[in-house]
């Protein structure tokens, strides 16, 4: 059984590197990425999952690392957008002008990131459902949708 | 950012589990089971909710497993919406759980959490009402197998500590024509208008809601109207109309003149569809 | 040259897709205190006492400011607005005190264990509620406030802020010419600007007074200039930085949390503190986009030319003033729409609500009087049996007539809006019908809507580039205007690339703002960028070549009439082949026994807004902008009559660019605000119950358009060019929202055949007022 009860050091592996980082039961995976490990590329949208922003992968999906307990991650892959190299999506959205402010663009990219690497077939009504998580203020989503389908389906 | 310190455990077995909420509550403190996190993290940072410690049960075996087993299918209660979804196993309790909040939060919410939280939707109950689905409880003495519809009053019926551990479904249940129409105020991610799911047997439909009424409901008298011979769709539809319409719930979701008028619609839609699979 | 009017990308692209791009929520220093919020739970009460015993025995607490540390009041045109609201609170969410600690999760926790008495008051829940007799008066002392304009009318004894009036021709004239009568009346809601990044900001005073904001602002001169003026700070005491933002939409022109940041540090000592909305104080506590409330009455001949116009507009301002006084100058000024209507009477009045406040909004109040305007059109042709973009094509505005504030209208100054039309058709195949059966139910239909926009900036709004060179001869650009997802910086460093018709990789863009060393830029709002920023940065490369030609001629032995810059050098036009490089000359020259004369090279360029006026009160004569960017826009949808839901298929704008700077990122920005506005139009909405109690505080149930719900955008434009802008080019980055909340009334209007006079149309809506009729 795991137990925590106060503030611990716990290790997670994130990016591919084992880290140590100090935090409490009630600190969030977001809040430890950023202010922990200073990875601020996820961002803070709403902190109530509704957003998108801050999605990381863990172990191959896509997740809202503001609804997450960072306790829960123990012995869990995490992938944040720092930790994409030259994943094709990133060129894609620099190519289809896939984001203006860019504040949501890390989000987006994650969960297009997770989608081709579970569902490189994706047709357009799957790919809807894992988008449809994100929100940009920005864009019309019809460059996104150009980023996505150009990877997909190109 | 949650506003308050409380503790992890995140126990290997259901006993583990129940032991050590038990001790907590008698420490005077206040446990809370933990199945994906998002309702609990959520609420907590909004001040609606507080505990001293959460009891993770994603490390327990039976609470996180999906199979086949005796022409029964086993859904433990920490499995995610889409796991569920991505199995293909259930494809009615799949199609739910596929239009519950949005994908990446599928991804965390499990169909324990979604059964045993505050919200008043709890979609996936619809699919295992319909389908005499049963409940794994333990508690005190162990397991005990009990079904949904006996269990889930407006809310499920646990004594203090009870943990919900896995859901079985016999699976000549998941091959019955089925009817799953989710309706929204105007968003695909949004809380429901109404939501229904339905399914034929045997030339008998069995239908239950969410949205209509502050929890998830299924209705003898409704499914006795819907299945009630020699009545046109309309004369049905109109009786179900009659019979629920004071209870319909009103919310900036949706007034219950318009829910009414899209349940009627809905309904419509669905006797057509299932009527096309005779 | 191929830097203008190609598709260049943005400078930043790269760091915003690898998570290095930095926005000042992401500056999180560790030692820093933070700050929270303590928000009102009542939309209007009496506060009878802030007890902050408990809160403050909290371990890591360092401060707690209430509304009695600071009793200064602020806004833009009237200071009617406290910092912290002191015996009174006027809208839910709003700050009623301010904990100080050494981490969010105590600062949130001591929020929770102040204790607030209140009296509740009546709230005043509507515009048309606040204009009744006997409404409670939300600020009883508006007539005693500070007003920083003599250009705003307050009125006594009443919820009416401000009052703006239009008086053009001869109203009986006009009605006695009119054939046709239509009128309406409209209502269209408070909405959120939602973006991305929620509104931040940290404040520190080092030791020697000075005062350093880090803040995500449109506004970081302003900011600037407000805590000198208010706080009595000398203004070069007070550095504000402002990194990349994430998303603004006008949110983030106000001053907001920078007030509180400031009295947060200033209350530790000067320590280093940052506050940040929550998602959901950003939608009920920060400004939001105003409410509105509009009467528009249109008489027309036989051929569907308007004659005559009367229009009553009440602009919901919430709580407090703030930006609205501009707002409901804004809807005057363009109260006819891009059409000619010779007689014309508009009044347009800023009301208090006991609502949060509003504040500027992609538009600028335009989308929600072309929502009133475009649905009066349509009601027009529909009454005259007329093609609506027929009846358009016939009222558009053109050289020889005159706007509502009579400013004289010229092709230079608005551009051409039959052309706009005519494409319009075509992309959007207007001819196949606007309304298509589908069977089972369904219709297609298509609804148009037509804009015109002009600033509306102050009369002396300004500009500044300064432009230094690297050894190499690279460039480096440094203005005011804040990166907020618009381009606009790229599209700077485009423009000083082609007057030096040099390679644009060889300008640097920074994408901070810091007002001690970037000159001044009055706000990055109003798509003024390009145009204010635009003018200055051609000045500043008109003075950086004639230095780097004086160089080069006393290298060259020539005149400097005789020299051109290309490619980094100055050339001899005669003979391209004898020139100097830029790196030779622009950091002083050098001769090979090691004297050194001339110094560095800098170039300079600044920008002011001329020959605006302000408006007179009892007409309303007088410009209040340079020039306008006017266009045509469609939505197509498929509706389906059973249920009352629709689904987008396509939206279409043909927008007057003037010239297409960068044609990709234009389209995006056009499209984006194609996307909001069909968000507007459809779905979002500030929920208030009865008591004024907003209940649409969070992403659940403040709802969004999501990917996939769009329908597919069209954009096309048309160039006549704006003489006074850079290279010909209107300002244009808000604009694609302004027609498209009109076109999708008009749709489902024509779908249902019932006037859809409300926003946002959700089924439900549509639903009830087919019903109501039947």
């Amino acid at each position: 059984m795991i137990k925590i009860s106060d503030t611990s050091i716990i290790e997670l592996d994130v990016n591919g590197e084992k880290r140590k980082v100090v935090a409490e039961p009630s600190d969030t995976l977001l809040y430890t990425l950023r202010t922990e490990l200073n990875l601020t590329g996820a961002k803070p949208g709403c902190e109530n999952g509704d957003c998108g922003a801050c999605t990381v992968i863990v172990d191959g999906w896509s997740v809202k690392s503001c609804i997450v307990l960072t306790v829960e991650m123990i012995g869990h892959k995490i992938t944040t957008i720092e930790g994409l190299k030259n994943a094709p999506i990133q060129k894609a959205f620099v190519e289809k002008w896939g984001f203006q402010c860019g504040f949501c663009t890390s989000g987006f990219i994650m969960v297009c990131h997770a989608l081709a690497e579970q569902h490189p077939e994706a047709d357009e009504y799957v790919t809807e459902e894992w988008l449809q998580s994100n929100l940009c203020r920005c864009t019309s989503y019809q460059e996104i949708k150009e980023a996505v389908t150009s990877i997909l389906h190109p | 950012m949650i506003p308050f310190k409380f503790e992890y455990y995140k126990p290997d077995t259901l006993k583990e589990a129940f032991d050590l909420y038990d001790y907590i509550k008698g420490q005077g403190k206040t446990p809370l089971y933990y199945g994906g996190g998002s309702e609990i993290i959520t609420m907590s940072r909004a001040n609606n909710l507080h505990m001293d410690a959460v009891i993770d049960l994603k490390g327990i075996p039976e609470c996180c497993r999906i199979e086949m087993l005796d022409n029964k299918l086993i859904i433990g209660s920490a499995v995610t919406l889409s796991q569920i979804s991505e199995s293909g196993l259930f494809p009615l309790l799949g199609q739910t759980a596929a239009r519950i909040a949005d994908h990446t939060v599928q991804c965390r919410l499990t169909i324990g959490g979604n059964i045993c939280g505050t919200i008043i939707y709890k979609e996936t109950l619809l699919p295992l009402m319909i389908c005499e689905s049963r409940a794994v409880i333990y508690g005190k003495n162990g397991k005990r197998e009990v079904q949904i519809n006996q269990i889930f009053d407006k809310k499920l019926r646990l004594m203090p500590g009870e943990i919900l551990s896995e859901i079985i479904t016999d699976s000549n249940y998941l091959s019955f024509p089925y009817v799953h129409v989710k309706k929204t105020k105007s968003d695909k991610i949004a809380y429901p208008l109404l939501t229904v799911a339905a399914i034929k047997k045997d030339n008998n439909i069995k239908i239950a809601f969410s949205g209509l009424e502050n929890h998830p409901f299924r209705s003898r008298e409704i499914e006795s109207f819907i299945n009630g011979e020699n009545m046109s769709d309309d004369d049905k539809i109109n009786r179900i109309i009659g019979f629920q319409q004071s209870k319909v719930l009103d919310d900036a979701e949706g007034s219950s003149c318009y829910r009414t008028f899209v349940l009627k619609n809905t309904l419509e839609n669905t006797l057509k569809m299932l009527e096309k699979v005779k | 040259m191929t830097i203008l009017g190609n598709d260049i990308l943005r400078k930043e692209a790269w760091n915003k897709v690898d998570g290095t791009a930095k926005y000042n929520i992401d500056e999180d220093v560790k030692s820093i205190l933070h700050a929270k919020m303590l928000t009102s739970t009542y939309a209007h009460a009496e506060i009878l006492s802030v007890d902050v015993t408990e809160a403050l025995k909290e371990e890591g607490v360092k401060s707690i400011l209430t509304g009695k540390d600071c009793n200064l009041l602020f806004g833009d045109f009237i200071d009617d607005r406290p910092s912290l609201a002191t015996d009174r609170v006027r809208y839910y969410g709003e700050p009623v005190a301010l904990v100080v600690a050494d981490c969010e999760q105590t600062a949130h926790r001591a929020v929770n264990m102040i204790r607030v008495d209140y009296r509740k008051l009546p709230a005043v829940n509507s515009v048309s509620d606040a204009l009744k007799e006997g409404a409670p008066l939300i600020h009883e002392n508006l007539m005693s406030y500070n007003l920083k304009s003599k250009y705003v009318y307050p009125q006594r004894n009443s919820n009416i802020f401000h009052v703006v009036k239009i008086r053009k021709g001869d109203m009986n004239a006009g009605w006695n010419k009119s054939k046709v009568v239509v009128e309406g009346s409209f209502r269209l809601p408070q909405a959120d600007h939602a973006a991305m990044e929620v509104r931040n900001a940290r404040a520190e005073i080092l030791s020697d007074g000075t005062v350093i904001i880090n803040t995500s602002t449109q506004a970081p001169f302003n900011i600037k200039e407000n805590l000198s003026k208010y706080f009595k700070i000398d203004e070069g005491k007070i550095v504000v930085h402002t990194p990349l933002v994430g998303g603004a939409f006008g949110g983030k022109a106000a001053v907001y949390l920078e007030i509180l940041a400031y009295l947060a540090s200033r209350s530790v000592g000067g320590r280093p503190v940052k506050v940040s909305d929550s998602r959901e104080e950003d939608i009920c506590s920060a400004p939001c986009k105003m409410g509105l409330e509009a009467k528009i009455k249109l008489g027309a001949d036989d051929s569907g030319i308007i004659k005559a116009a009367e229009m009553t507009f009440l602009i919901d301002g919430g709580a407090y003033s703030t930006i609205s006084c501009r707002l409901a100058k804004a809807i005057a000024v363009d109260c006819s729409g891009p059409y000619n209507i010779d007689n014309l009477q508009c009044d347009c009045l800023g009301v208090y609500t006991n609502h949060t406040y509003s504040t500027s909004f992609r538009g600028f109040s335009h989308a929600e009087h072309a929502f009133c305007m475009e649905r009066m059109m349509d009601k027009l042709a529909l009454k005259l049996g007329l093609d609506p973009l027929e009846i358009r094509s016939r009222n558009a505005v053109s050289t020889g007539h005159s706007s509502p504030t009579q400013v004289k209208i010229t092709r230079s100054n608005t551009g051409d809006l039959t052309a706009c039309i005519e494409k319009l058709k075509t992309i959007i195949d207007w001819d196949e019908g606007n309304k298509i059966e589908l069977g089972n139910g369904k219709v297609r239909t298509k609804g148009v809507g037509c804009f015109w926009k002009t600033s509306d900036s102050p009369t002396d709004a300004a500009s500044g580039v300064l432009l230094t060179f690297n050894s190499d001869g690279s460039i480096n650009i440094n203005c005011g205007v804040v990166e907020i997802g618009s381009g606009s910086k790229t599209v700077l460093a485009q423009i000083i690339a082609e007057r030096l018709k040099m390679p644009l990789s060889k300008i640097n863009v920074s994408m901070n703002v810091n007002t001690q060393t970037s000159p001044l830029h009055w706000k990055t709002v109003a798509s003024m960028s390009t145009y204010m920023a635009g003018n200055a940065a051609l000045r500043a490369a008109d003075d950086l070549i004639m230095q780097l030609k004086t160089a080069g001629a006393s290298i060259i032995k020539c005149s400097t009439e005789a020299l051109d810059v290309a490619d980094m050098r100055v050339y001899l036009k005669e003979d391209p082949a004898i020139y100097v490089h830029f790196r030779d000359i622009v950091h002083g020259i050098k001769d090979t026994n090691g004297n050194a004369t001339q110094g560095h090279i800098f170039g300079r360029g600044s920008y002011i807004m001329s020959r605006l006026t302000e408006l007179a009160q009892e007409t309303g004569t007088g410009k209040a902008g340079s020039s306008w960017t006017l266009g045509a826009q469609a939505v197509e949808i498929e509706f389906d009559r059973t249920d009352y839901t629709y689904r987008f298929v396509r939206a279409a704008a043909v927008i007057d660019m003037g010239r297409t700077l960068n044609p990709k990122t234009a389209k995006g920005l056009i499209m984006g605000g194609m996307n909001m506005g069909l968000g507007l139009g459809s779905r979002e909405e500030f929920l208030y119950g009865e008591d004024g109690v907003m209940k649409s505080t969070s992403f659940r149930t403040y709802k969004m358009m999501r990917y996939g719900e769009n329908p597919e955008y069209i954009v096309d434009f048309v160039e006549t060019p704006d003489l006074s802008a850079p290279f010909g080019a209107r300002g244009m980055a808000e604009h694609g929202i302004i027609g498209i909340p009109g076109a999708l009334g008009n749709a489902i209007s024509l779908a249902v055949d019932t006037d859809i006079d409300m926003l946002p149309s959700t089924p439900e809506y549509i639903w009830n007022k087919v019903r109501s009729l039947k």
